[in-house]
């Protein structure tokens, strides 16, 4: 996850749930561009048809709470969401991004300072989310080495996929 | 150092000591899916290049969220899950055998104190009532556990929850998690664990604790956890599935802070929209009448919850605008229920008994709510559309005030209802 995101700002507020990020009536699909189709649908009906390639969720705390559902940052990805910038994450949404791989940023300031529309560029190997139009720029630390290390491999399916392959081998 | 219960469990299943904040790499003692997070499961396991799971006999598929399929692709994707277990010699329960799996799989002994157990739905932590380490993962987690047979967890810190006092005869489990949202919010105890003590605990029958520990995601928890005591082993005798070690909370373990739940002359609550924790006494909530009624789930969908439902229901009926919908949470429950004659007492009221499934609880099926409908529900959430439109409500309470509610036909305090109880 070296490359820089560039896109808008998406402003959500705290405790943004999974039932509203991608509602179970359409979990029929695992299709990541099916479901991106009604990707905060319970929050904003137009999201999907506003949201362009790259653009950046940016909410408060706990973003992903409730259900356990794969399928909440699989809809992000599949709407074409290059990213989450929160000030926090609950603890199964944040595992189900670094899995699935859809890049999630923790940043209390800058999830707080951030308005509706600015546009914004990531950095994730120098850890720095700038907006464009003040250059004002905002510092996130780097997840744990473990993590570090599922995110450099793909994700956890690579992961696995290496780890078989040893087992196999031993 | 003394440990706390997760520690004492994580320390026997991990090579590594279970210190809090740091990761480890554990054993997993049983992991399942559902009928939804099956599907993408299977497909990071393919992915993954596995082939077979790491023990056929401690991996599940179970079929509950829209079962009976309720639409082609529904069925489509249980029909994949089923096949899949086919293949694997997995655990698997069909239609009609099975039940919501937070209810069904506890009462099928797969849900052991000690244990790790990590399910693809978030309310796995049902099973900390039985003093596992329960929780819920995403699909790909879950697979990598079908894969490998371990997981990795970050060791959560614990708050322990103490409920003290003199429990009133109409305090249920439901009550007491929610006067715990009440006092630390939805993300009170984010990335850490609930330890569940004091003497109302101590008393508490399982049904109550199972209750209490399915919301403990509610608060962001990774679980919530009961030290199995003689209540835990008494309704584990007959049904444990395998052999276990129970584990326990150590004398002077650290716990980053203490919540105290004074019971005493607590009246039953309620969950007002769009939060579980915006929490009031139903006598405070003001006229809010109710469209629907939903008694079930993997929450409140068990034997005492239909008995206390029926305790209400009995030679009353469910007034007239209002649509009841009961749902037992397993085969088992359904069964027990009829024979003490709970469901007759349902029908006759005129409300709607539906064969196990979670249904409405996620607005899957089973009863989905219209714009500027209001339900009452013995679930667990209760955000924006969770039961249908983005513009209906949900209000979360026990089966006590959702029964009362269905006779009154607005949000009611059993003692409404129930006047001289």
């Amino acid at each position: 996850m070296t490359r820089i995101i560039r896109g808008k700002a998406w402003v959500f507020g705290n405790d943004v749930d999974t039932d509203v990020i991608i509602p179970a009536r359409y979990l029929v699909t695992s299709d990541p561009e099916r479901l991106g189709e009604h990707c905060m649908e319970g929050l904003d009906p137009a999201f999907p048809a506003k949201v362009a390639p790259g653009d950046f969720i940016v909410a408060g705390d706990n973003f992903g709470c409730g259900s356990s559902r794969e399928h909440a940052p699989l809809a992000l990805k599949g709407a074409g969401c290059g990213g989450v910038i929160a000030a926090s994450f609950a603890r199964i949404f944040f595992r189900n991004a670094i899995n699935v791989g859809l890049p999630i940023f923790e940043c209390p300031e800058a999830a707080g300072t951030i308005a509706a529309g600015d546009l914004l560029e990531v950095d994730p190997s120098s850890g720095t989310i700038t907006i464009t139009g003040s250059g004002r720029v905002f510092h996130f630390a780097p997840f744990p080495t473990f993590i570090e290390g599922l995110v450099a491999a793909g994700g956890l399916i690579p992961f696995v996929r290496r780890e078989l392959e040893g087992r196999r081998a031993r | 150092m003394a440990k706390t219960l997760v520690q004492a469990i994580l320390s026997k299943k991990s090579a590594e000591t279970p210190e809090e904040g740091a990761l480890c790499r554990a054993r997993v003692d049983f992991a399942f899916a559902n009928d939804i997070t099956a599907s993408p499961a299977i497909r990071s396991f393919r992915e993954m290049g596995a082939e077979k799971v790491f023990d056929p006999a401690r991996c599940a598929v179970l079929p509950d969220h829209f079962t009976p399929n309720k639409d082609i692709a529904a069925a489509e994707q249980a029909k994949e899950a089923r096949e899949f277990a086919l293949e694997q010699g997995m655990l698997y329960w069909e239609q009609g055998r099975v039940g919501i799996e937070h209810a069904f799989l506890p009462e099928q002994g797969h849900i052991l104190p000690g244990e790790i157990i990590l399910g693809a739905d978030s309310h796995t932590c049902t099973g900390g009532a039985l003093g596992a380490f329960a929780t819920g993962v995403g699909s790909t987690d879950l697979a990598a556990v079908w894969a490998l047979g371990e997981t990795w967890l970050r060791v959560p810190t614990t708050i322990k929850v103490r409920f003290e006092g003199e429990k009133p005869k109409n305090i249920g489990g439901k009550d007491l998690i929610l006067a715990v949202l009440s006092l630390i919010g939805v993300q009170g105890a984010r990335y850490r664990a609930l330890e569940f003590s004091g003497e109302v605990t101590a008393r508490l029958p399982m049904d109550d604790r199972f209750t209490i520990a399915n919301m403990a995601v509610e608060t962001g928890a990774k679980a919530g956890l009961f030290a199995p005591d003689r209540t835990t082993l008494d309704w584990l005798t007959p049904r444990a599935a395998r052999t276990f070690e129970p584990a326990h909370p150590e004398k002077g373990a650290r716990y980053e802070k203490e919540v105290v739940v004074e019971v005493s002359g607590m009246t039953p609550l309620v969950a007002l929209p769009h939060s579980p924790a915006n929490v009031r006494p139903a006598l405070e909530a003001g006229l809010m009448p109710v469209d629907q009624v939903f008694i079930g789930s993997c929450t409140n969908g068990r034997l005492s919850d239909l008995e206390q439902a029926a305790r209400v229901l009995r030679g009353r009926k469910v007034h007239p605008s209002v649509r009841c919908i009961v749902i037992p949470a397993s085969r088992e429950i359904f069964a027990d229920a009829l024979r003490l004659g709970f469901i007759d007492i349902f029908i006759e009221a005129g409300a709607v008994v539906c064969t196990p499934t979670c249904g409405p609880c996620l607005g899957g099926h089973m009863g989905i709510l219209a714009k500027g409908e209001r339900c009452v529900s013995t679930s667990n959430r209760n955000f924006v559309g969770r039961m249908g439109h983005p513009d209906s409500e949900v209000v979360l309470s026990g089966p006590l005030v959702a029964a009362s509610s269905a006779v009154a036909g607005r949000v009611a305090d059993p003692s409404e209802v129930l006047p001289n109880d």
